[in-house]
């Protein structure tokens, strides 16, 4: 084995009942590199990190960690072992402040005061600073994400592991997180860095290796690939193109004047005076990194949190004090990020699950009663309709994978013939083919006339898609942008920049 | 190697198996606990859940069935309605209460009037009492956010207070030589809750159940509010998607159970008890909740596990005259059956999967 | 004329079966776990104890029976919410009208027999009292200050991540459900051997529900608890006060007072727990969620 190399895995396979999640996996990280992890939703990319960090074993296969076997009966283990892990959902404790989330995270944390200078000392030294004393509930997506990497370089790990870290980052922000990781490469540190963003892979990493259905099909250096290229390989075939042709924007379908409103809960964030105003046929894109308000402000649209008379209004009728089933009477329907338990009941069959949206326009539900007839063939014309795979309308929505089930969502509101669509994060863990279909579907509703708002952390997607884009940060709407001509950069700009956060500075 | 794996949709059989199962490990780990204190285990069983049927005094136990399992199911079908959303109302026992206390005072009120609309006046002031002392909770926790749980529970205890203070005060009999407790009302024609048909056991109340039972059956399967309240119950958040508004659901939830609860305790006192004491609650309400979830929350499965209930209530009487077995036998014997049947829950939910290492 | 003096030792006595109560589901909480089931293993506790103490002739003897019944019924509910994975809400009930059968059941022969009397303690206090009142710092350091503490508080508020960072949710909840269990028994059995001098049946009447709400009240603190549990104790003392001054108020609306008195302790405190997760110490971010890791 080479002494450069710091991890190894050779033939690593997992099977959960039912589903072979990683299949005679092998590859290699170098000491100081930066090796990408890419793939699709699925492909089975958490399982294999999940067995480096010693959360789930292996079935077959071994791996190495500096020459030696590494076989982490838990995190714990595998920490002791040199190994550190930020989570794609934190692994952080609200109610607990960023030391007592730090001390959780190591094996031997020194003495209170102690670790709260560390903490100083070291998140300064990175460009990242935090205050050890301030409760994590209180802190931004950016700042928790500190909260993890500070965690993990306090233990000086020799193997770094990030899970789609940017996920949660404007670009400036990414571009501060590259500057530390390379920093902590230089130091020797070996990172497996997991994304299915392509750019940022491209620019930034040694290696990559490509998993699909579990298995390794490609390792190459990035940078002498194309993002088309690297696409081609995640999926296994060539991405198909959506067509955005022949729409023209019409009249004003919904307008929001000045809408405010306050946080839900302690970790929400407050809407402050937003407006906009949404044609037919036009699509405006709403881009923000994650926990700035998105969740809100599609609370505020779907009816979920009534508003101030006078601040919403569809078609000239004020809906501001309407509840969700009086908005999608007048035609104003959305679909929430999270599929399973706000967009959909997980427990329930596909066949009630029309019944959370569509009983009155689909007249599924008639004086109070339901017609489950009416709502199988309901059912069943979207799952036809959006190419749901299922084994049929009786199956529970927790049963179809998370595309199926978003083409499922999106097909229900979709077929009751919308005024004005709303969608969070329509692709959001979704397999490429599926996010392709829910982007057709989205042009095509506002081509037949519809206004659609597509709010969404995937910049790539909003560019795609949309005719107007708007940032929103940290619960304000900034003034709507022709997408035409629309760079990165700018973008960046307008979803707040880096946030406050300083240049390293070692 | 053992693994539990989770189930994609609630298993059909295992719904229906489990109660049987729980009543089957109840039978046999209970027969071991009066092994334990020296009594004939077979003997025991035998004597809980067969004789009050088809042994010798059936003939006196038999109509007690339906005398027992009526407020049971009457208080149960409300509850498991709530159950159904989440909400807890534990504290049916003091809605019984009081629904059997205002429901009386309409007849203490009136006596000794003859008229055919007292009867019916009463059950509306017992429905109206639970309903009241259900709302407690139910504003009490949208307001200010208070825990049902706690709530509804507390004002069992106060309940317990205020039929004692009505016992012997506001409403202690005036012709009752100075004994605690109100007048009699099987005395009283107008307001009295008779056996309807001789030797049934079947009162109103028993009427009364089996329209509960009809009705939150069409409520939870047929009607846009019960699928709201069962989304609420799994998916809250999906429940206010689809528009529903939590607020209303608990005061509609804890407004049903504790007007079903209440008309249970009218029913009670104006027929089997006969007059409000201190002793007007004995326990109704909190059984109730072991049948709502022997029945699966389901209203025919509430029904037979009322029926079972009441079996063992009286079983335990009758296991106590002829065996000298402790009075509580029948208490320890319904908090094992909740006991198993909520172990044995897990599987209609996991499956077990045995699993061979590659 | 009433004596402070005397009325504080009074509310101090009337405050201690709450007081261990009402700790013990402080940690049960902070693990994330809610047991519903206090009364029961409460009144366990008040049963063992007794029997344990009468057939000793030890009180002391008596406490720890207490404490090792309220453990031992305890691990009925951990069996079923941690193995089982069932419902904390309907466990903790069953547990409650479980263990208030098992001690009617069992309880028949102690009925008219006396408790054992039992030495006082420095100042004249109870030993269990001073045993109580040297819980909550015992608790508060444990909570806040150790390592395991920390663990505990980090298991109840997100058990996920705890999962993730290698700690034993289970065994973690386990325990705390078990010493919840003990320390409900302690309290108990300080009804029957310390306060009441004897055996009835359903003698806890509703402390373990009381203490559940002081839980709330005390905002998941160890020195809340403290504050929730005297001033449960001070609305019992005024309230037999009364009555022994015979008042000119029925003496079973009198009684109703510590019921009432903790719906009102509810309703105030619960309004202002709605934003204080930013504050800290509030309901932990896993209280009542069941965990169930694949592997």
């Amino acid at each position: 084995m080479d002494s450069a190399t710091v991890f190894r895995a050779d033939g690593v396979g997992k099977t959960y009942p039912g589903v072979r999640a990683n299949d005679d996996v092998s590859f290699e990280i170098a000491k100081g590199e930066i090796h990408a992890l890419l793939g699709e939703n699925g492909a089975g990319k958490s399982t294999l990190v999940k067995m480096i960090y010693g959360l789930v074993r292996p079935d077959d296969g071994h791996m190495t960690l500096l020459d030696r076997p590494h076989e982490p009966s838990d995190p714990r283990a595998a920490r002791a072992a040199g190994v550190a892990m930020v989570f794609q959902h934190f692994s952080l404790f609200d109610a607990l402040t960023v030391a007592e989330n730090i001390a959780l995270g190591m094996e031997n944390p020194p003495p209170r005061r102690e670790l709260a200078d560390r903490i100083t000392k070291v998140s300064h030294e990175f460009g990242l600073p935090l205050n050890p004393a301030r409760r994590v509930v209180t802190l931004s997506a950016g700042e928790r994400q500190r909260v993890e990497i500070i965690r993990c370089l306090l233990q000086n790990p020799r193997l770094l592991i990030m899970d789609e870290p940017t996920s949660v980052l404007t670009p400036q922000e990414a571009e501060l997180l590259f500057a530390t990781l390379r920093k902590l490469a230089a130091q020797g540190t070996a990172i497996l860095y997991i994304s299915h963003k392509l750019e940022e892979i491209r620019a930034h990493c040694d290696r990559a290796t490509i998993l699909r259905h579990g298995r390794v099909v490609d390792s190459c250096n990035p940078r002498d690939h194309s993002a088309n290229q690297l696409a081609a390989m995640m999926v296994g075939g060539e991405m198909r193109a959506v067509d955005r042709s022949g729409r023209n924007a019409g009249e004003t379908l919904l307008d929001l004047r000045d809408l405010s409103l306050p946080a839900p809960t302690a970790e929400g964030v407050a809407l402050k005076s937003v407006s906009l105003s949404l044609r037919a046929g036009e699509i405006l894109g709403i881009g923000g990194v994650a926990g700035n308000g998105q969740e809100e402000l599609l609370a505020a649209l779907s009816g979920e949190m009534p508003s101030t008379p006078g601040t919403l209004s569809v078609e000239g009728a004020d809906l501001s004090q309407a509840g969700p089933a009086a908005r999608r009477r007048a035609g104003l329907l959305a679909a929430p990020e999270d599929r399973l338990g706000h967009a959909a009941v997980p427990d329930f069959s596909l066949t009630e699950n029309t019944l959370l949206t569509a009983g009155d326009r689909k007249s599924l539900v008639r004086r109070g009663l339901i017609d489950h007839d009416a709502a199988r063939d309901f059912a069943q014309a979207v799952i036809a309709t959006f190419d749901v795979r299922t084994p049929g309308p009786g199956t529970a929505a927790k049963a179809l994978s998370g595309g199926n089930l978003q083409k499922f969502v999106i097909g229900r509101e979709v077929l009751q013939d919308p005024r004005v669509l709303v969608v969070n994060q329509p692709t959001w863990g979704v397999d490429a083919g599926a996010a392709a279909a829910v982007r057709q579907s989205l042009l095509d509703l506002a081509r037949s006339g519809a206004g659609v708002i597509v709010i969404s952390q995937d910049l790539d997607e909003i560019l795609e898609l949309s005719d107007r884009f708007c940032a929103l940060n940290e619960g304000r709407l900034s003034d709507p942008v022709p997408t035409e001509g629309l760079t990165l950069e700018r973008i960046g700009l307008m979803l707040g920049g880096a946030h406050g956060m300083e240049e390293a500075r070692i | 190697m053992i693994q539990l794996v989770p189930r994609t949709g609630a298993s059909g059989l295992w719904q229906v198996a489990t109660p049987v199962l729980a009543v089957l490990a109840t039978m046999l780990t209970g027969g071991l606990l009066f092994a334990l204190l020296g009594h004939d285990p077979v003997a025991a069983i035998r004597t809980i859940f067969w004789d009050p049927l088809f042994g010798m005094a059936a003939s006196y136990s038999r109509p007690q069935l339906l005398v027992k399992a009526a407020p049971l199911i009457l208080i149960a079908s409300g509850l498991a309605v709530g159950f159904r959303a989440g909400i807890w109302n534990i504290g049916a026992e003091g809605q019984y209460i009081i629904g059997g206390i205002t429901g009386a005072g309409v007849a203490l009120a009136l006596h000794p009037l003859d008229a055919f609309w007292i009867f019916p006046a009463m059950v509306l002031a017992g429905l109206a009492g639970g309903w009241a002392w259900g709302m407690i909770p139910a504003l009490l926790r949208n307001w200010f956010g208070a825990s049902e749980i706690l709530v509804s529970l507390m004002l069992v205890y106060v309940a317990q207070r205020v039929a004692a203070w009505m016992a012997f005060g506001p409403m202690k009999n005036p012709e009752g030589f100075g004994f605690p407790g109100s007048r009699n009302l099987q005395q009283y024609p107008s307001a009295s809750n008779p056996e309807l048909f001789a030797n049934t056991g079947a009162h109103w109340g028993v009427f009364a159940a089996l329209a509960a039972v009809v009705a939150t059956w069409v409520l939870m399967s047929r009607h846009i509010r019960g699928f709201h309240i069962r989304a609420a119950g799994t998916a809250p958040r999906a429940a206010r998607f689809a528009g529903v508004r939590p607020q209303v659901l608990v005061a509609f939830c804890l407004g049903l159970s504790g007007a079903l609860a209440g008309a249970a305790g009218l029913f009670e006192v104006a027929g089997p008890a006969g007059q409000v004491t201190d002793k007007l609650g004995v326990g109704y309400g909190f059984t109730a909740i072991i049948v709502a979830f022997l029945g699966r929350l389901h209203p025919v499965g509430i029904l037979l596990a009322g029926l079972l209930l009441a079996l063992t209530y009286i079983g335990g009487e009758l296991a106590q005259l002829t065996m000298q077995l402790p009075a509580a036998s029948v208490q320890v014997f319904q908090g094992m059956l909740l006991f198993f049947l909520l172990g044995f829950d897990i599987l209609t939910r996991f499956r077990i999967v045995r699993r061979v290492r590659a | 004329m009433i004596d402070p003096l005397s009325v504080f030792l009074l509310l101090l006595s009337a405050s201690t079966p709450i007081l261990f109560a009402a700790l013990g589901e402080l940690v049960v909480e902070r693990a994330g776990v809610l047991n519903l089931g206090v009364e029961g293993m409460m009144i366990t506790g008040a049963l063992a104890g007794f029997a344990v103490a009468h057939a000793t002739g030890n009180p002391f003897a008596g406490f720890v029976a207490a404490a090792v019944a309220g453990a031992a019924i305890s691990t009925l509910f951990a069996a079923l919410t941690q193995a089982f994975l069932a419902n904390q809400v309907a466990s903790g009930l069953a547990l409650t009208l479980f263990g208030l059968g098992l001690a009617a059941m069992f309880g028949k022969p102690f009925e008219g027999v006396k408790a054992p009397p039992m030495p006082a303690g420095p100042l004249g206090i109870n030993w269990i009292v001073w045993l109580g009142l040297l819980a909550v710092p015992a608790i508060w350091w444990f909570l806040t200050r150790s390592r395991r503490g920390l663990i505990l508080r980090g298991v109840g508020e997100n058990h996920e991540a705890a999962h993730a960072l290698g700690y034993d949710v289970r065994l973690t909840r386990l325990a705390a459900i078990a010493f919840g269990g003990a320390m409900a028994g302690i309290g108990g059995a300080f009804i029957s051997i310390a306060t009441v001098l004897q055996w009835t049946e359903g003698m806890t009447a509703g402390a373990g529900w009381i203490a559940l709400a002081i839980v709330v009240f005390s905002n998941w603190t160890a020195v809340g608890v403290l504050a929730g549990a005297w001033l449960f104790g001070g609305v019992t003392v005024l309230q037999l006060r009364l009555q022994a001054a015979g008042v000119n108020v029925p003496v079973q609306l009198l009684s109703m007072a510590p019921y009432l008195a903790t719906i009102i302790v509810l309703v105030l405190i619960s309004g202002r727990q709605k934003y204080s997760r930013r504050a800290g110490a509030a309901a932990p971010g896993s209280l009542g969620q069941n965990f169930h890791a694949l592997r």
